[in-house]
């Protein structure tokens, strides 16, 4: 019966709005270091970025109230700014690094996530971000609310039941996921992904056929980075903001669904960021139950809660080892080591 | 010895006399005063050279001498301390090179830069100048470039089956051997139609077999109207397909001309060999440094009877290439 529960608890990981976000964070990581090359470890400040502008203009501006707006015209124009904030940031990043090498953007984005995290967090700015307590969920989900259609109370079946609200940010969600996939296919199909992905395998040659390299790098970081803003506003739609949920962890989530569903895949993020949170479900399950029979001795029950992460990695390891391209990726284009 | 040979005073190609930096009569290329300094190193100063249009010119020199520094520079890929330079008489210096390649000066690489995770077509295909589909949003729109990108594919089609590599068309570049891929390079820089191609040691690490369809390569391009520059340390590649030659050394110009003359001129055997390259500094007992001294000074006299010792260098080179040949 244990065991039941914690299969609809991880099933129900399929299609929560968490995994959603998760995915489209992912799928604009896979537009920067799958097809581009670009080494960035700041998707997470992309996702604060786009959650903290996003929840910040609904608040403070909230032209529903103040204005009289419709609610959709709110919530487009509060997306709208995360967009913008997110293509400002990642201009701000790639001015300097982008005519460096790939690993300078590596050092730089992380320690710029973290600096929003930092900023976010400041006591001095509580009356804007909330500093370390963030934002209240119920402060900016107002006008999202007032769009949904639906009116019942729980909608799905199975695993997959949930409130009108939750319904409503799961279908907004996965129907952003799609887009987005599409607007991948459709760009690494064209001329403009066969430049981007020469510019993964040698920038040098690419700017001797004539490419402005400068200017593809930045409309991939530009591109992958506003992705990361819209995943950070629908990671929150279900929560709160909280500052630490933008930390370099979650960053690093993000690596590893990349990796395990297998990057420059079009499906990769997706397949990945599902089955990442499908087995953190069900790994944090198993352990909770092994916890129970008294299996870890002493341990605490939220101490046990981390071996689940310790799995995690050593399962990243493996993989990276013994199927670097992932789930989805072609063994025969990642077999060369060029 | 350096009144030994007398490389001849004019040339068709040059304007007045032959001489390091001389005025060509159709210059495609012309640079002044280029200057590249690696903190105290002087990598590149180079006076005066110009590049004659519609030829193959060949820049060599030893190890160390600048050559690929100055392609660098002339390309965009590094930037002079100062100098000026032109091509078709519009000023490329401080131009980026994607903007270079962009105006018909095209190059390789010393080493092979294939796109090993593209196929053999899309790395043709990215050669290809002002794609409609390579802005983001027209990307996005496949009528709005589509039959450009089937027209490219086709002019690809036709360059890959001239280059011999048809067969590897869906094939990833890092699949290829070294000589397929120079060969790809080469192709692929002549999807954006240049007019100059600049090719950095063409035949380096290409295996004997490649080398003369290689070669064949090169003068194709000559026959299509094609200004090509290269550097190459191979003499016999030098000799047999070059119209001029360019001899650089620490980082100067030190002669020009034919290459049939070339190699005579006192000043690349100075470069290549050293001023002093017959006196031995080593292991040499000064019996065995009075020999040396003796032989050359016979080499010195028999050169003087001239003619005949170049039929007998040729002959011998010949002979070496036939043995090589066997081998």
């Amino acid at each position: 019966m244990d065991f039941l529960s914690i299969l609809n608890t991880a099933a129900g990981e399929i299609l929560s709005p968490t995994t959603a976000a998760f995915a489209l964070a992912t799928i604009g990581l896979n537009i920067h270091f799958g097809y581009s090359g670009l080494l960035n470890f700041g998707q997470a400040g992309f996702m604060a970025i786009g959650a903290y502008a996003f929840a910040i203009f609904t608040m403070m501006a909230d032209p529903t109230a103040t204005l009289g707006w419709p609610a959709w015209l709110s919530f487009l124009t509060a997306v709208i700014v995360a967009i913008v904030a997110a293509v400002v940031f990642a201009l701000i990043l790639g001015i300097p690094t982008l005519r460096l090498r790939g690993d300078y953007l590596a050092i730089v984005t992380i320690a710029a996530a973290e600096i929003i995290r930092f900023t976010v967090r400041t006591q001095d700015l509580t009356a804007v971000t909330g500093g370390s307590q963030g934002l209240r969920g119920q402060d900016y989900k107002g006008d999202f609310d007032a769009m949904n259609p639906l009116t019942g109370t729980t909608y799905g079946f199975g695993p997959w039941t949930a409130t009108a609200y939750d319904t409503w940010v799961r279908i907004i969600a996965w129907s952003l996921v799609i887009v987005a996939l599409v607007l991948v296919w459709l760009l690494m199909r064209s001329p403009w992904g066969r430049v981007i992905k020469g510019i993964r395998e040698d920038e040098d040659a690419v700017r001797s056929l004539g490419k402005n390299v400068y200017s593809y790098k930045m409309q991939a970081l530009v591109l992958g980075g506003t992705i990361g803003a819209i995943a950070g506003v629908m990671f929150v739609l279900p929560r709160a903001v909280q500052p630490d949920n933008f930390a370099t962890t979650m960053t690093f989530y993000i690596w590893t669904a990349l990796l395990l569903g297998g990057a420059a895949t079009v499906f990769g993020p997706l397949l990945g960021s599902i089955l990442f949170w499908v087995l953190l479900s069900f790994t944090g399950g198993v352990i909770n139950v092994l916890h129970g029979m008294g299996l870890f001795g002493d341990m605490s029950g939220s101490q046990a809660g981390q071996i689940r992460f310790v799995l995690i990695g050593v399962a990243l390891m493996l993989l990276v080892v013994f199927r670097p391209q992932g789930i989805l990726g072609n063994k025969k284009e990642l077999s060369f080591h060029v | 010895m350096s009144d030994t040979t007398t490389p001849p005073r004019t040339h068709p190609l040059v304007e007045g006399e032959v001489a390091p930096g001389c005025k060509k009569v159709d210059a495609i290329v012309v640079a002044d005063g280029v200057v590249r300094q690696f903190g105290g190193l002087t990598a590149v100063d180079v006076e005066h050279v110009e590049i004659p249009r519609g030829m193959i010119t060949a820049l060599i020199g030893p190890n160390g001498a600048g050559k690929t520094t100055f392609f660098n520079l002339l390309t965009g890929f590094d930037r002079p301390n100062k100098g000026t330079w032109s091509f078709e008489g519009q000023s490329l210096a401080h131009v980026p090179s994607h903007k270079v390649a962009r105006r018909g000066m095209v190059r390789t690489f010393q080493l092979t830069k294939s796109l090993g995770r593209l196929t053999v077509l899309q790395n043709m295909l990215l050669g290809a100048r002002d794609q409609r589909g390579e802005g983001m949003f027209a990307a996005l729109v496949k009528p709005l470039w589509k039959a450009q990108e089937q027209a490219n594919t086709e002019r690809a089609d036709a360059l890959l089956a001239r280059f011999k590599l048809d067969a590897k068309r869906e094939d990833y570049a890092a699949s290829l051997s070294g000589g397929q891929r120079k060969l790809l390079e080469m192709a692929r820089a002549l999807m954006s139609e240049p007019t100059l191609v600049m090719l950095d040691e063409p035949m380096a690490g290409v295996n004997p077999a490649l080398t003369q369809s290689l070669l064949d390569h090169v003068k194709g391009l000559k026959d299509d109207g094609m200004t090509v520059l290269f550097v190459e340390h191979d003499m016999h590649m030098v000799r047999h397909i070059s119209d001029w030659v360019i001899v650089m050394a620490e980082g100067r110009v030190v002669a020009e001309g034919p290459p049939e003359t070339i190699m005579q001129n006192q000043a690349v055997v100075d470069a290549y060999l050293g001023a002093h390259h017959d006196t031995d500094l080593g292991t040499l007992t000064n019996q065995q440094v009075a020999q040396i001294h003796h032989d050359a000074d016979a080499d010195v006299d028999a050169d003087d009877a001239s003619a005949p010792t170049t039929d007998a260098s040729t002959a011998s080179t010949t002979d070496a290439d036939q043995e090589e040949g066997r081998r």
